[in-house]
C-alpha cells in the first residue's frame, strides 16, 4: 500500500498555486504538464527574482565599483555558495557557472579531454546517455584518436555493472553516464561507477541533469571527478547551469574560451595571466539574472526539502506505474528498480507521435520521440516512445487524466 | 471529443492507417526513394513503376510510421496511380502548400479530393512533416533522388 499524501504533510495544492501555468488551458482543458524531464515549471519566487534584479539592481558583474555592480556581484556569487551545499561540493570555487549540462560536458570534453587524453586512450560512456553525453566525447574521440566504448544495459534499463567492470582497464581514462537516465528513468549507483574508475584511474563525468530535481545529490560523497546540471529542469530559467569539477582537475584544465572575466591581465607586451578557477571558465558576461533564479530555484526546492519531495515523487512514479500497467498493449520501457520520474511506454500498434497529438488535444502535455537518446531507441528496437515525465507538483489526478486519455488513444486508433 | 481531434483523427484517415492500400514491396519498378523523417524515427520506401508515357502505372509502399504518415502515404498511392507524372507532380504541389497553410483550399479551387483531409495538419507544426513525408518521397523518386530527410 502507498501511503496517503498526507501523511508526509506535502501540501500539493498550496505548492501548485506557487505555478501560474498550472491554472492554464489547453483548448477547454486543463493543462496536465508531464514533460518535466524536457523543462520543468517555474515557480513566482523565481520569476519574481527576474523583476527585483533588473528594476533594483541591474548591472555588469565583477567590473565596477559602483553601488549596483556590487549588489550584483555579491547576489550573483552568493550562489555559488547555495550551489555548492546543494550537491555537496567541498569549496564554491568547484561550481562554474555554464549556459546548461550540454555546455558544461562540451567545457569537460575541450578543457579537460583535450589537455589530459591521448591517442588510444578509452572513454566510457553507457547506452542510456542523452546526445549531450555522447556527442562531445565523439567528437573528440575524432579529433584525439581516442576510442569509445559503450557500456551496455540490461533490458530493465540497469547499467550491466558486470559488463562494466569487464570494461575497465588501465587505458580507461573516463568514465561518462549519467546519474539518471532522461529516457528510461533508471538511476545509476554513481559513487560505485566512481569507486571503480578510480580504481584503475579514470576520471568520472556525471550527467545529473535529471537527478537534480528530483533527489539529494552529494557529489563529495559520490566522489565524482565532474558532475553537470542544467538550471530549467529544477525550477529554473533556461540557458543556466552548473558545472562541477573536483578544484584540482578545474586548476589543472586550460580555460575553454576567451574573453573579459576569465583573465588577470592582457597585455601586448608581457603576455596574458588567466584569472581563477572558477572565473578562469567564465569568459564574458553571463547570465546573471539566470543565476540568481537558479539560486531562488534551489531556495525553493530547499524549503520544501528534497527529501519530501523525493518520497512524494517516488509515490506518485508508483502510483502512475501502477495504473499504466494495467492498459492493455501497454510496455513500460525501463523497469529498473531504482528509478525517478520517468514513465516511458509503447502502445501495441500506435505510433508515440499519434499518442501525443491525441494527449495534447485533452490537455497532457508529454514527450514522443527518441529523448534525444537514441542509442536507447535502438537497444529496445523502437523507434520512439511516450514519456511522461513528473515533478512535485504533479497530482494523482493529473496521473488519473494520463491514464484516462491514453484509453481515448487506444479508442481512436486501437 | 475535442474538434481538432475529429478534424485530424477522422474515419479515413483510420481506415487508411489500419489498412492501408499499396502496401507491398514492388519487384519490377522504375524509381524508388526512401523517405526518412529522423525526429520521428519513421521510414518508408516507395515505389513506382513509370511507363513510356510517363504514365504511373503502379505505386507502392512499405515502411513504419505514425497514423497520419501511414494514411497519408496509403491515400497518395491511390490518388497517384494511373497519373501522369505532371499531374502528381501538380498534386505534390497542391498537398504541400495546403499542409503548410500556403494554399486555403476553402478559398482556391485545387484537385486535392479526398486529400483534403490533411488539411488539419497545418495547425500542428509538429505534424505536417508526418503528412508531407510520402510526398517528399514521391516528389524525390521522380527526381530520380535516391534517398531523402525532412529535416
Ligand atoms: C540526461 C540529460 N543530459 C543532458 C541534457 C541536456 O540539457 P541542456 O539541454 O539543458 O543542456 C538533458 C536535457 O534534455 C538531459 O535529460
Amino acid at each position: 500500500m502507498f501511503a496517503t499524501q498526507q501523511d508526509h504533510h506535502f501540501d500539493v495544492a498550496s505548492i501548485r498555486k506557487d505555478f501560474p501555468i498550472l491554472a492554464r488551458q489547453i483548448g477547454d482543458k486543463p493543462l496536465v504538464y508531464l514533460d518535466n524531464a524536457a523543462s520543468s515549471q517555474m515557480p513566482v519566487q523565481v520569476m519574481d527574482a527576474f523583476a527585483q534584479y533588473h528594476s533594483g539592481y541591474h548591472s555588469n558583474v565583477h567590473r565596477g565599483v559602483h553601488t549596483l555592480s556590487q549588489e550584483a556581484t555579491d547576489a550573483f556569487e552568493k550562489v555559488r555558495f547555495k550551489v555548492q551545499r546543494f550537491i555537496g561540493a567541498r569549496s564554491e570555487r568547484e561550481i562554474v557557472y555554464t549556459s546548461g549540462a550540454t555546455d558544461s560536458i562540451n567545457l569537460i570534453a575541450q578543457a579537460y579531454g583535450r589537455t589530459f587524453l591521448e591517442k588510444g586512450d578509452e572513454i566510457l560512456i553507457s547506452n542510456m546517455e542523452h546526445h549531450a553525453n555522447i556527442v562531445p566525447w565523439h567528437m573528440l574521440a575524432k579529433e584525439k584518436n581516442l576510442v569509445i566504448r559503450v557500456i551496455p544495459i540490461t533490458d530493465e534499463g540497469t547499467l550491466d555493472m558486470d559488463a562494466f567492470d569487464r570494461m575497465l582497464s588501465k587505458n580507461t581514462k573516463v568514465v561518462a553516464v549519467n546519474h539518471v537516465s532522461n529516457a528510461l528513468g533508471t538511476i545509476n549507483p554513481i559513487a560505485e561507477i566512481s569507486r571503480k574508475a578510480h580504481a584503475v584511474g579514470a576520471i568520472t563525468v556525471i550527467d545529473g541533469a535529471q537527478a537534480v530535481p528530483h533527489m539529494n545529490v552529494n557529489v563529495s560523497e559520490a566522489d565524482c571527478d565532474f558532475y553537470v546540471f542544467s538550471a530549467h529542469k529544477m525550477m529554473g530559467p533556461t540557458g543556466t547551469g552548473v558545472l562541477y569539477g573536483k578544484i584540482e582537475h578545474l586548476e589543472a584544465m586550460p580555460p575553454y574560451r576567451g574573453g573579459g572575466d576569465m583573465i588577470l591581465s592582457v597585455s601586448f607586451d608581457t603576455g596574458i595571466t588567466y584569472n581563477e578557477v572558477p572565473q578562469k571558465f567564465e569568459a564574458g558576461t553571463p547570465g546573471i539574472a539566470q543565476v540568481i533564479m537558479m539560486g531562488k530555484a534551489i531556495d525553493y526546492m530547499l524549503d520544501i526539502g528534497r527529501d519530501k519531495i523525493q518520497l512524494y515523487e517516488n509515490e506518485l512514479l508508483e502510483y502512475a506505474t501502477n495504473r499504466m500497467r494495467q492498459i492493455d498493449g501497454i510496455r513500460i520501457i525501463g523497469t529498473a528498480p531504482q528509478k525517478a520520474s520517468v514513465l516511458s511506454f509503447v502502445l501495441d500498434g500506435i505510433h508515440p507521435h499519434d499518442i501525443g497529438t491525441i494527449l495534447d488535444f485533452h490537455g497532457v502535455a508529454v514527450r514522443s520521440g527518441h529523448h534525444c537518446a537514441q542509442p536507447v531507441m535502438e537497444r529496445y528496437g523502437i523507434p520512439a516512445t511516450t514519456r511522461a515525465s513528473f515533478a512535485f507538483y504533479n497530482t494523482r489526478d493529473e496521473v488519473d487524466a494520463l491514464v484516462k486519455a491514453i484509453h481515448e488513444v487506444k479508442e481512436v486508433l486501437g | 471529443m475535442d474538434t481538432r481531434m475529429k478534424h485530424l483523427y477522422q474515419e479515413l484517415i483510420i481506415d487508411h492507417n489500419k489498412n492501408p492500400r499499396n502496401f507491398r514491396v514492388m519487384e519490377e519498378f522504375s524509381h524508388e526513394s526512401v523517405g526518412n523523417n529522423p525526429l520521428c524515427g519513421d521510414k518508408m520506401i516507395l515505389y513506382l513503376k513509370i511507363n513510356d508515357e510517363n504514365i504511373i502505372e503502379d505505386i507502392s509502399f512499405i515502411g513504419d510510421g505514425c497514423a497520419i504518415s501511414k494514411a497519408s502515404s496509403s491515400m497518395m498511392t491511390t490518388a497517384i496511380k494511373g497519373k501522369s507524372i505532371a499531374q502528381a507532380r501538380a498534386l505534390f504541389k497542391d498537398f504541400h502548400d495546403m499542409s503548410t497553410g500556403k494554399l486555403d483550399i476553402a478559398e482556391h479551387p485545387h484537385q486535392l479530393g479526398k486529400l483534403a483531409i490533411f488539411a488539419g495538419v497545418r495547425d500542428l507544426p509538429a505534424r505536417v512533416k508526418c503528412a508531407t513525408l510520402a510526398w517528399h518521397t514521391l516528389d524525390a523518386a521522380l527526381k530520380g533522388e535516391q534517398e531523402i530527410t525532412t529535416e
